[in-house]
């Protein structure tokens, strides 16, 4: 039986882990390295590591770190920051990593995406787009590299990344991140309909219903989450955790 | 669970992972070296066609992945080690599809050494999503030292937009449904594949390497 992948979304910030609310006020939450060893043994579905810092700061991705978490990494890893070309996704590749995730460069070129598709292949070339409402609530693209709202319409743009090659699209809602109070559903369907690859949506899970909610009721093919697997309780307490098998074969259990 | 209790002799030399330019080949060694293997990535003719047991790993483009076999001189000694010695190969994701005689994905000829094709899963109304993409089960259809039957459901982690159709279904391993049954696995004699991948479905992936370290 296939099963919706439930996967939980890192940010590094330097060589430690960090989290965040709203992309602000980044809090430590460990040490990635320490976090992968408890996620290996806690066996889940896949890892996704976005560098906040490699892009607004313009730095290459940190990649003696990236070599460890691979070499750690015993389920599919994803990472995102800071490329802005096809050699530099290559080269993460080659460290162990599966997906590649391109986010701000690809508001900037149009032509980036294809680029990498076409030499790591659809499935490993992954368009990530960070979400905001304007004064109008309207959803916008947001550029969290420079951040700034841009004009793009999410819905338009994922489509064209998709038509330029990605294989799989990463929806970050930023307005949702850290509330954990559930993903925007009806973003999380308009993004689904608009394109025929897998969705992965991130930002709002704040428990296993809203993950629930984000594959049965928004089409999702995976919910990331970051709160929710790295703090416990209203204090925000640090504590790694990941639901068990049994518990997300009972969460899914497939729905007709 | 995954201690060496059994662990044949015949181990004792490295598994080669066959490197011609395609794919996450570290990964294979990680694993092997987790479940206490000794693999090693190799670009050698000489060791190749020596091997006696042997990976061919491989993501992406199946045009590409046989220009990579042609252009790296290893197709002469992956035939040598695996037609005429009969070395164990297993076949990993692309590496499996290689396999084939053909593919809908490209216009070259795969290696032929298992009859049959890769064809694109179907897309549009009613077809779940292309590629597929997450864990998904495999159940054998019949028993083999990789994948013995009549263990508790397995799980592994599938990227792919193809997939395998064997013209004997002698060859066919086990299955796994999307959307339709399609074959996971194969088996032929010493020849191995399957479509998803080991090197990262944890401890199910964990298990079968170290049934392949043990064949």
């Amino acid at each position: 039986m296939w099963l919706p992948r439930i996967i939980p979304c890192l940010l590094l910030d330097g060589n430690g882990l960090v989290k965040t609310r709203k992309f602000k006020d980044p809090t430590y939450v460990g040490d990635p390295i320490n976090a992968i060893k408890i996620f290996n043994d806690k066996r889940v579905d896949e890892l996704i590591f976005l560098d906040i810092a490699a892009s607004r700061e313009g730095n290459e991705p940190n990649y003696a770190l990236l070599e460890k978490l691979a070499s750690e990494c015993f389920m599919p890893l994803c990472y995102g920051g800071g490329i802005r070309d096809a050699a530099q996704a290559r080269r993460i590749v080659s460290l162990g990593i599966e997906k590649v995730s391109v986010n701000a460069a690809a508001i900037e070129s149009g032509t980036l995406i294809g680029a990498i598709a076409a030499e790591l292949g659809a499935s490993s070339t992954v368009a990530a787009v960070d979400v905001r409402r304007n004064w109008l609530g309207h959803y916008r693209v947001y550029n969290s590299a420079v951040r700034k709202l841009t004009d793009l319409d999410p819905v338009a743009h994922v489509a064209a990344l998709v038509k330029a090659g990605a294989g799989e699209v990463l929806i970050n809602d930023a307005d949702a991140d850290g509330e954990q109070q559930g993903y925007d559903l009806g973003l999380v369907r308009t993004i689904c309909a608009a394109v025929d690859v897998p969705v992965i949506v991130c930002g709002g899970a704040g428990s296993l219903a809203h993950i629930r909610a984000a594959i049965q009721d928004g089409g999702a093919s995976a919910a990331a989450a970051g709160s929710l697997f790295v703090f416990k309780g209203p204090h925000r307490a640090v504590l790694i955790s990941y639901p068990s098998q049994e518990q997300i074969s009972e969460l899914l259990d497939k729905p007709g | 669970m995954f201690g060496v209790r059994g662990m044949s002799t015949a181990s004792e030399k490295a598994i080669l992972i066959t490197n011609y330019g395609m794919g996450n080949l570290g990964s294979i060694v990680n694993m092997f070296k987790k479940v206490g293997g000794k693999a090693e990535i190799c670009a050698d003719p000489a060791r190749i066609a020596a091997a006696d047991k042997l990976v061919l790993p491989g993501v992406g483009a199946f045009d590409h992945g046989m220009r990579g076999l042609r252009a790296s001189g290893l197709r002469d000694s992956l035939e040598e080690a695996v037609l005429r010695r009969g070395a164990s190969v297993l076949g990993v994701c692309l590496g499996m599809q290689l396999m084939l005689e053909a593919s809908e994905e490209g216009q070259m000829q795969g290696l032929g050494w298992i009859a049959g094709r890769a064809a694109r899963f179907p897309g549009g109304a009613g077809c779940p999503r292309v590629p597929h993409m997450g864990w998904n089960g495999v159940r054998p259809v019949r028993d083999s030292p990789l994948l013995p039957q009549g263990e508790a459901a397995q799980r592994f982690y599938f990227v792919h937009s193809y997939k395998v159709e064997c013209a004997d279904p002698q060859d066919v391993l086990a299955v796994t449904e999307y959307g339709q049954e399609f074959c996971s696995a194969f088996a032929r004699g010493n020849i191995y594949g399957v479509q998803f991948h080991p090197e990262k479905s944890h401890a199910y992936g964990m298990a079968m390497f170290k049934r392949f370290l043990e064949l």
